[in-house]
């Protein structure tokens, strides 16, 4: 898979899922504590996003960073736009932003509170392509 | 190795009249925590602010600065 490709299926993620969030590890298994506590309050507000693992190939990162202009993970975009990282998410779940923003009730419990099972999410298997 | 106190120098030098609290979170000079103040951010959105403080370090964040975490406001803002 060259750069150009992987940063096409990219831009199509971010196109196609109104809620599409760039992580290290999955939500199951975040590979760090920013990806783990972004996909916590993801969880915790009940809504349905699509996650990427960004690990398999350091291109990805890179080429994400490339389209988004953000250095970390990980990133999460709302309706193709760049909402922000793990900082940005957290302030937005604590005052209630993040709730509105993606229309679901703001829930009452705190998102570093146990993580929360993803039933509706699921990783993009972006890994098997890069074979 | 980056320090504290050289993040805190760039982030002021950067933006002129800016005043920053840079804290090494783990002591291990790659995850930092910012609270900047600058009148530079006036009319920015939340994230094109943290994206002009990114810029300073350009590939260094996630680079050697492993996490940069952010908190900035305006010198109006009662934070």
């Amino acid at each position: 898979m060259t750069n150009d490709e992987i940063r096409s299926f990219l831009q199509q993620a971010i196109d196609e899922n109104p809620v599409m969030l760039f992580m290290k590890g999955t939500p199951d298994q975040p590979a760090c504590g920013f990806s783990m506590r972004s996909s916590a309050a993801l969880n915790a507000l009940g809504v349905k996003y699509a996650a990427l693992d960004i690990l398999p190939d350091p291109r990805i990162r890179e080429e994400l960073s490339a389209i988004s202009n953000w250095p970390t993970i990980p990133q999460l975009f709302v309706n193709g736009k760049l909402v922000g990282g793990c900082d940005i998410m957290l302030e937005m779940y604590e005052s209630g932003e993040l709730a509105d923003m993606l229309g679901v009730e703001q829930p009452e419990d705190e998102p570093e509170a146990p993580v929360q099972e993803a039933p509706q999410s699921g990783p993009i298997g972006l890994e098997n392509r890069l074979s | 190795m980056p320090s504290a106190d050289e993040l805190k120098m760039r982030i002021e030098q950067a933006l002129p009249g800016s005043t920053a609290a840079v804290e090494d979170l783990t002591g291990g000079g790659d995850h930092f925590r910012a609270e900047i103040v600058s009148d530079r951010f006036a009319g920015l959105s939340r994230i094109e602010q943290h994206q002009l403080v990114y810029s300073i370090f350009g590939a260094e964040v996630g680079g050697p600065i492993h996490a940069l975490s952010l908190k900035t406001s305006t010198p109006g803002d009662t934070a």
